[in-house]
């Protein structure tokens, strides 16, 4: 309850905070949505060459296309600005401001900054589901709809634990401000449908970096073609994912060593 | 500006760039690595040409394509219009204004020195893609190689160049950087990064001809695959000096522009 509470003012401060910018709401929309169509335009082409590829239409492929805007806002909007703030607090030492206040560290850092004009993209994403179940002549069922939007949770978990992962990094090695671009370019990894990848890429992309559980198992989710057992496991592995996120931050804090003292 | 002087602290100066990169060398570690783009593109072409090629490429030409794309992009990168914002905007430019030397000059010295460690990094994909039988031709004839590199200067120049115009508006608006997103959109799309060229219909192309982009990337990989013949090679080579040439003086002149309007704050 405590920490509703302390979410929510801190979701207020950076709503505040953003609303400042009303100027920015305009460049970043005009840029989400012209990103958009620089990401789509090679799959159109792809397509165009092609009627199928690895059993992915371009429907299906844009649907996921779709569901990488979505996961992409929600990194830029929630996961990135706090995080990036909490690489700079290890930096300069100001964390210990931070680990004296009496709440959960990784909750405060973890919820420190939103930028609401991220919500743009949001509306792109769903632009483009729209879109695509336009060509494809349905309407998603509402238990797919349901299905993929738990999927979204443990999406979302996934990332925000791979994003802890990649900031505990940044307690042995401290100069690092720009894993935020590593980890962007990683993810951009995930805006095709999984199948695309072969060999050892696949077990990577599927297990170590799991973006299937990201964008492509969600997007199958919607299409209806998600079998239950998938769903299942990638429910369970983005739960253990999170578990094993936590301890490595409650490892990597132990390290930390303030800047000034 | 005295040229004598510039030429001679020049190479100092890439010494200094240098040994910056590699004090910072894990960072430096961490931006290359981010240049993960071709690779992204390459899953995608690859699975595409698995079953039947596409025109000229099949699996192997896609991955000898975007291997090369790689180390096109790792060797002609640069970072002046983030530097450029940065330095206008909290005035840290005045103390490159005091230096008896063009600050455009020292920026290209900076960017320049970070480039060893970059083709250190690059060189592996490129003797691997050599190795890995067959994936790109190895260049047999040296003339093809100076001719490569050749237009790799020119390809690191339009970079430079565009980025320092772009950077430039930081003098006038405030921030240049959301202008850099926007050319860096026309730049994925246009120069071969994201897919080759001979995949676009065939208006695409005769635009992508006239524009600078397809010189940045598009040419150098053509050229050093051996998609192109001698005198198409030497023709674009002209094309891309041109772009250097109005590139060069177009940003000289927005930077004299930029100048007058310039006042530092605190420095």
């Amino acid at each position: 309850m405590r920490y509703l509470r302390l979410f929510l003012l801190q979701l207020r401060m950076s709503l505040a905070l953003g609303m400042q910018y009303r100027v920015n709401f305009v460049i970043d929309g005009a840029l989400s949505l012209l990103w958009t169509v620089v990401g789509v335009v090679p799959l159109y082409v792809a397509f165009h060459a092609r009627g199928a590829i690895q059993g992915w239409t371009y429907e299906g492929a844009l649907v996921v296309m779709g569901w990488f805007t979505l996961l992409k806002g929600i990194l830029d909007g929630a996961v990135n600005p706090s995080l990036t703030a909490v690489v700079e607090h290890i930096r300069q030492g100001t964390l210990d401001f931070i680990l004296l206040k009496p709440a959960d560290a990784q909750f405060l850092v973890s919820t420190a900054k939103y930028e609401p004009w991220k919500l743009i993209d949001l509306a792109v994403a769903i632009g483009i589901l729209v879109w695509a179940f336009q060509r494809l002549h349905r309407v998603p069922g509402a238990l797919d709809v349901a299905l993929s939007l738990l999927l979204l949770a443990s999406a979302i978990v996934v990332l925000y634990s791979l994003w802890i992962l990649v900031i505990a990094a940044a307690f042995w090695v401290v100069r690092l401000d720009n894993l935020s671009y590593l980890f962007n370019s990683i993810f951009d990894f995930a805006r095709w449908p999984s199948s695309v990848f072969r060999g050892a890429t696949r077990i990577v992309f599927t297990f170590v970096i799991p973006l299937a559980i990201m964008t492509t198992y969600p997007a199958e989710a919607l299409l209806g073609t998600l079998d239950a057992r998938t769903a299942v496991l990638s429910l369970c592995g983005s739960a253990a994912f999170a578990l094993a996120a936590r301890a490595v931050w409650t490892k990597a804090i132990g390290h930390y060593t303030s800047a000034s003292s | 500006m005295k040229l004598g002087a510039t030429l001679r602290a020049f190479p100092t100066l890439v010494r200094v760039g240098f040994a910056e990169s590699v004090a910072y060398r894990a960072e430096m570690l961490v931006w290359m690595l981010t240049m993960t783009m071709p690779l992204v593109s390459l899953a995608l072409w690859s699975a595409i040409a698995a079953a039947q090629p596409i025109g000229r490429y099949g699996p192997r030409e896609f991955v000898g394509y975007f291997l090369a794309t790689l180390v096109v992009r790792q060797v002609t990168g640069s970072w002046v219009v983030w530097q450029l914002n940065q330095e206008i905007r909290t005035g840290v430019l005045s103390r490159r204004l005091l230096k008896p030397i063009h600050p455009l000059i020292a920026y290209s010295a900076e960017n320049l020195g970070a480039l060893p460690l970059r083709a250190l990094l690059a060189a592996p994909i490129g003797i691997i893609a050599v190795l890995a039988g067959g994936v790109a031709p190895a260049p047999r004839d040296p003339s093809t190689m100076a001719l490569w590199l050749a237009s790799l200067v020119g390809a690191w120049l339009i970079h430079f160049l565009t980025m320092t115009l772009i950077g430039t508006l930081a003098f006038h608006i405030e921030s240049s950087t959301s202008a850099f997103e926007i050319w860096q959109m026309a730049f994925m799309l246009l120069s071969g990064y994201l897919l080759p060229l001979e995949l676009f219909p065939p208006w695409v192309r005769s635009l992508t001809d006239v524009l600078p982009f397809r010189y940045m990337v598009a040419f150098p990989v053509e050229t050093i695959l051996g998609f192109l013949d001698r005198p198409a090679v030497l023709a674009q080579l002209g094309i891309q000096w041109l772009f250097v040439v109005v590139m060069g003086a177009c940003s000289l002149l927005a930077w004299r522009a930029g100048m007058r309007r310039f006042s530092a704050y605190g420095g």
